[in-house]
């Protein structure tokens, strides 16, 4: 008869504790690129940062001129994921809400989520060559090529299954009852949803937009084919319509330069574009935290 | 004698003429005839699966919600057959409203799961005095009255249905249809709601589901028992049908159906 107790030399014992510290291990492994990546650059670009940054704008390369500051390219990105979420939050929570709440689980209905998940998987570049080819090379924008527009266009495309997908999802959480309760009080569909569903399921919404827009401002190849890049100062609406900066394409023209001025400012812009996702990426959590809270009284 | 025209008087508000209804192939219940009349409360009892929840969700519409549900016959309403192509079923539901199985408030506040209803259905009169007497008459003011703004899940589960119940009220409906009520509440809070339904009862037709039997007998005045027959193909599957309707009285003292016997002594279901 064995022994009740553990017994550590047991094979199948040991086995266990193999693969428990194996997976660990691998477990280890993924999260290593992450913290390399983040302590680099906070490093490395953390000792570039001065006032100067967030105010000047950049200098052209040359020799031992200073760089200057990459103003034009923060308002940039800015002024882009802006004009992206413009387009894609109304588009994309609306198509979520068709596919929750009206569709029926029709052909319609699966095609649409099929090309969401289509949609998801493109290519960043692609939809940067997508807007090219459409609104950059046509010139459709009253004669203007590559503009700030056009960017905010490519990115609200790599938004939008995101957008889509987590309003889906999240109307999908709430509970048929409450549903029930509203309708079964002389609520149309259109109350129903505007008052009752919608703020239900804002939390899971909100930290769906808010992960599309981090994905968005940090994307570089769409914008390269659209918004290009611009040395000076956004000074106004009609600034729209011409090239425009921003922060991820500065970082791969300025990484790419001989002169190690404009490479500090390529670390130093990384630096604010990691801080800033982050920050986002964290201020979704805590709206996410905060609003389940205030929710359940 | 009196008494006797009186109940003469009461007219048919809301009747089913042959409604079969389905799940997609499925037949769920079949051939049901059933008058409600006007100010009285009428339970549906039966075991389950017997369809009488399906019925209940028939009556203002709700099964429209279910995919593949189809119904087949007239539900007369105010001389309307509400499945008529013409009815919008959004308007039946203000007049018919409904109290679920559980406790559903909305994630508002006590004073919003009331007002909600009303504002929708275009009231402007005073909302306060509004959300007064519909907690008053579901009996459960007392309770609410310090904290009208707190969530509606601060509420225990008992007050939480009666707050439904409120909520339903204030809509004011012809009839209320009430799912199970009580199958979530502890005995107490089921006596509270008993009450609650007699005093509605003075203004409202109520119809209601319940598996209790003794519910039944202490609620209503008439009582439709379903049952659930083997399909004559005889491939395992049941259907639904109304197998007595009567007064609660005749119902439980001397049912003319064995089945219905049968039940009510508790010899199967």
């Amino acid at each position: 008869m064995n022994s009740l107790y553990y017994q550590k030399k047991l094979s199948r014992n040991v086995v266990d504790k193999f693969f428990t510290f194996l997976s660990l291990f691998c477990a280890l492994i993924a999260i290593l690129p992450l913290i390399f990546v983040v302590t680099y650059i906070l490093i490395k670009g953390g000792a570039q940062i001065n006032p100067d940054l967030f105010t000047l704008e950049p200098n052209p390369p040359g020799d031992d001129l200073d760089a200057g500051g990459i103003n034009p390219a923060l308002i940039g990105t800015l002024v882009i994921t802006t004009i992206a979420s413009i387009i894609s939050i109304p588009v994309g929570v609306g198509g979520g809400i068709y596919l929750a709440e009206y569709s029926k689980g029709g052909p319609f209905s699966k095609f649409v989520r099929f090309g969401v998940n289509v949609l998801a998987g493109v290519p960043s570049i692609i939809a940067g060559v997508f807007i090219y080819a459409l609104i950059v090379s046509t010139k459709i924008l009253f004669g203007s090529m590559y503009s700030g527009l056009a960017g905010g266009m490519a990115l609200s495309i790599l938004m939008l299954p995101t957008v889509i997908k987590t309003t889906d999802e999240g109307l999908k959480l709430v509970p048929n009852e409450l549903r029930y309760a509203s309708l079964g009080i002389g609520a149309s569909m259109y109350t129903t949803i505007l008052k009752i569903t919608l703020p239900t399921a804002f939390r899971s919404i909100a930290t769906g937009v808010v992960l599309g827009i981090a994905r968005a401002a940090g994307e570089t190849a769409p914008l390269i084919f659209t918004a290009l890049f611009s040395y000076y100062y956004i000074t106004g609406f009609g600034d729209l319509f011409y090239e425009m900066g921003s922060l991820a394409v500065l970082i791969y023209n300025f990484a790419l330069e001989p002169y190690d001025a404009q490479n500090k400012l390529a670390w130093a812009a990384s630096f604010i574009l990691v801080i800033s996702i982050l920050t986002v990426n964290i201020l979704s959590r805590i709206l996410a935290a905060f609003t389940e809270k205030t929710k359940r009284v | 004698m009196i008494k006797n025209t009186k109940k003469l008087q009461k007219k048919n508000i809301l009747s089913l003429e042959d409604v079969s209804i389905s799940y997609g192939t499925f037949e769920a219940v079949k051939n049901v005839f059933l008058n409600f009349k006007a100010g009285d409360i009428t339970s549906l009892i039966g075991p389950s699966g017997c369809g009488k929840s399906t019925v209940l969700r028939a009556l203002n519409r709700m099964n429209d919600l279910i995919p593949n549900c189809s119904l087949k016959g007239t539900v007369l309403f105010d001389g309307t057959n509400i499945y008529d192509k013409r009815v919008d079923p959004v308007e039946v539901r203000r007049r018919i409203g409904m109290v679920f199985q559980q406790p559903n408030p909305f994630p508002k506040s006590i004073y919003e799961n009331i007002a909600f209803g009303a504002r929708i259905n275009g009231f402007t009169g005073d909302m306060d005095q509004l959300v007064e007497s519909s907690l008053r008459k579901a009996a459960v003011w007392s309770e609410c009255k310090d904290k009208l703004n707190d969530s509606g899940y601060s509420l225990s589960g008992g007050q939480q249905q009666r707050l439904c119940i409120a909520r339903t009220i204030a809509i004011e409906p012809e009839i209320i249809l009430m799912d199970e009520p009580c199958s979530a509440l502890d005995p107490i809070s089921t006596l509270k709601i008993e009450e609650t339904m007699h005093e509605l009862k003075k203004n409202y037709t109520i119809i209601i589901v319940t598996h209790n039997m003794q519910q039944a007998l202490r609620v209503s005045d008439m009582t439709a028992f379903f049952n659930a027959i083997e399909y004559e193909d005889g491939d395992g599957g049941k259907v639904g049908y109304l197998a007595e309707f009567n007064s609660t009285k005749k119902i439980f003292n001397s049912p003319k159906e064995k089945t219905t016997q049968e039940y009510i002594s508790g010899k199967f279901g």
